[in-house]
């Protein structure tokens, strides 16, 4: 069964509380970069910067962080997970990551994500946005900014759509049958 | 897709969608090369060996360091320095390898088929460094990249590939490749070097080499092998850098936005002149910078996935 949580308004007003608390706690905008990590999350990325903008009135480097090469699941699942992009747009020592993604849910990935980036360099901080929180944690990473906590089960799964990759923007659960 | 195979033995048996799936992956590690770490942890804790039965100083190099920017360890057997001096048979040597655990043997040697059949004597992935005239497909995936990198497609070009055809493991591999992507190629040569029956792979075969360079959008030279030519295959180097060796004015037959690959090493002014290798049309050294991100594409998805049970 599918059912929607958020609908493309809810999603926009998520992104743009996010933008407004990103702001409020780095008060040197200029510091920021912001890195979205493939697929999903590199595009809320280039939408939270554009929030940013239209507050801010600055425009902050964007890219992607691709995490695959960093899994610690390679080699134990039976298919090699695909390459995407790696765009690292400035050197980000000194500076404070804005680290994005779609869904937050056992920290695998930002783990990866985040030592992909400690390759590139010493930034003065990581901070981690995601759209949704699912819960479920199997690392001791948390979230700075959230745009919604769904608790889920493990059986769910939840899917954020964007209009730029499938055509609608919403953020929809999918339950076990029908996975 | 995944990449389904325990070995990389030769163009000829990978499907288009393979051939895709490496072109792709490889696009991506190409990143990896340009930055301050070079370094990526996905292989650790795998073992690479480099077998090479023929000298080799290109490709072993560019196998070897895209392993290590893979994290895996890199271990480099060089015939003149092994035991096989000292009478080991091939399966023997395969054998003792495979007892000392690694994950991947790359082999270069002078007989076809070797590598098909190390790989039946070892339960690791075997790939195919150029086994004698039959394939070197690493090589023809970077030309293939290269040019892909260059063109935005393959399907539809031009591929001249001209020189000693008949003893070209890379005109072979490149054949299997570019036709399989829908490029019409030509294949020119002096007679003696020109194997009966190529045509049969897919291609065009000429020995009038301005026809093979007419309307071309790439030109593929291949090394003359000095070494050969005690068997007299040609009367002097002379007259094969006159009839078959790549200057400007020949040149002139392609096409304006042409492309000149070399596998390398080059014989300036026997294949091809100065002018041209080192013109703004040749793309030989893009071909070593991507021929390091096609080894680790190939590293990646022979290595990268849970084995198969069995195995």
């Amino acid at each position: 069964m599918k059912k929607v949580v958020l609908d493309e308004k809810s999603i926009d007003r998520a992104l743009s509380r996010i933008a407004h608390e990103i702001l409020e706690r780095n008060k040197v905008p200029e510091r920021l970069v912001i890195l979205g990590i493939p697929t999903r999350g590199y595009h809320l990325a280039l939408k939270l910067r554009k929030k940013i903008e239209e507050i801010e009135g600055v425009t902050l480097p964007a890219g992607a962080v691709d995490a695959t090469l960093y899994r610690d699941d390679l080699g134990i699942k039976k298919d090699q997970p695909p390459l995407k992009k790696m765009d690292i747009p400035i050197p980000i020592d000194g500076h404070v990551v804005i680290m994005v993604d779609d869904v937050l849910f056992t920290g695998r990935t930002v783990r990866a994500a985040m030592n992909a980036l400690m390759d590139f360099g010493r930034p003065l901080a990581i901070q981690l946005a995601v759209l949704v929180d699912r819960g479920h944690r199997e690392l001791p990473i948390k979230a700075d900014y959230i745009g919604k906590n769904i608790p889920t089960s493990t059986s769910e799964d939840v899917k954020v759509h964007l209009s730029e990759i499938d055509g609608v923007t919403e953020v929809v659960i999918y339950t076990a049958e029908d996975k | 897709m995944r990449l389904k195979r325990k070995d990389l033995l030769g163009i000829e048996d990978l499907k288009l969608e393979e051939i895709e799936q490496i072109l792709s992956t490889a696009e991506s590690f190409k990143e990896v090369s340009t930055r301050e770490i070079k370094k990526v942890p996905t292989l650790r804790g795998k073992t690479i060996i480099n077998l090479f039965y023929e000298p080799s100083t290109r490709t072993r190099t560019s196998f070897e360091i895209a392993a290590k920017r893979m994290s895996a360890d890199a271990v480099n057997i060089s015939v003149s320095t092994s035991s096989v001096v000292k009478g080991e048979t091939l399966k023997d040597t395969a054998k003792n390898i495979e007892a000392m655990r690694p994950d991947c043997i790359v082999v270069r040697h002078p007989s076809s088929g070797t590598p098909l059949m190390l790989a039946g004597y070892v339960g690791c992935s075997v790939v195919n460094a150029g086994d004698g005239a039959h394939e070197h497909p690493s090589q023809a995936l970077l030309d293939m990249l290269t040019v892909k990198e260059r063109k935005g497609s393959i399907a539809g070009l031009k591929i001249a590939i001209i020189g000693d055809i008949a003893h070209s493991r890379v005109a072979r591999s490149n054949i299997y490749g570019f036709t399989r992507l829908g490029a019409e190629v030509v294949v020119a040569g002096p007679p003696t070097m020109m194997p009966a029956g190529i045509e049969t792979l897919g291609c065009r075969a000429t020995t009038d080499m301005d026809s093979a360079l007419k309307g071309a959008d790439v030109v593929m030279m291949l090394r003359i092998q000095l070494e050969r030519q005690k068997e007299s295959f040609f009367p002097t180097i002379r007259e094969y850098s006159r009839v078959y060796g790549l200057d400007e004015m020949k040149l002139k037959k392609a096409k304006e936005d042409v492309i000149i690959l070399h596998p390398g090493p080059i014989n300036r002014g026997v294949e091809i002149s100065s002018e041209v290798a080192d013109g703004p049309y040749s793309l030989i050294l893009d071909q070593v910078t991507n021929g390091v991100a096609v080894r680790m594409a190939i590293f990646y998805l022979l290595l990268g996935a849970a084995k198969e049970e069995g195995k």
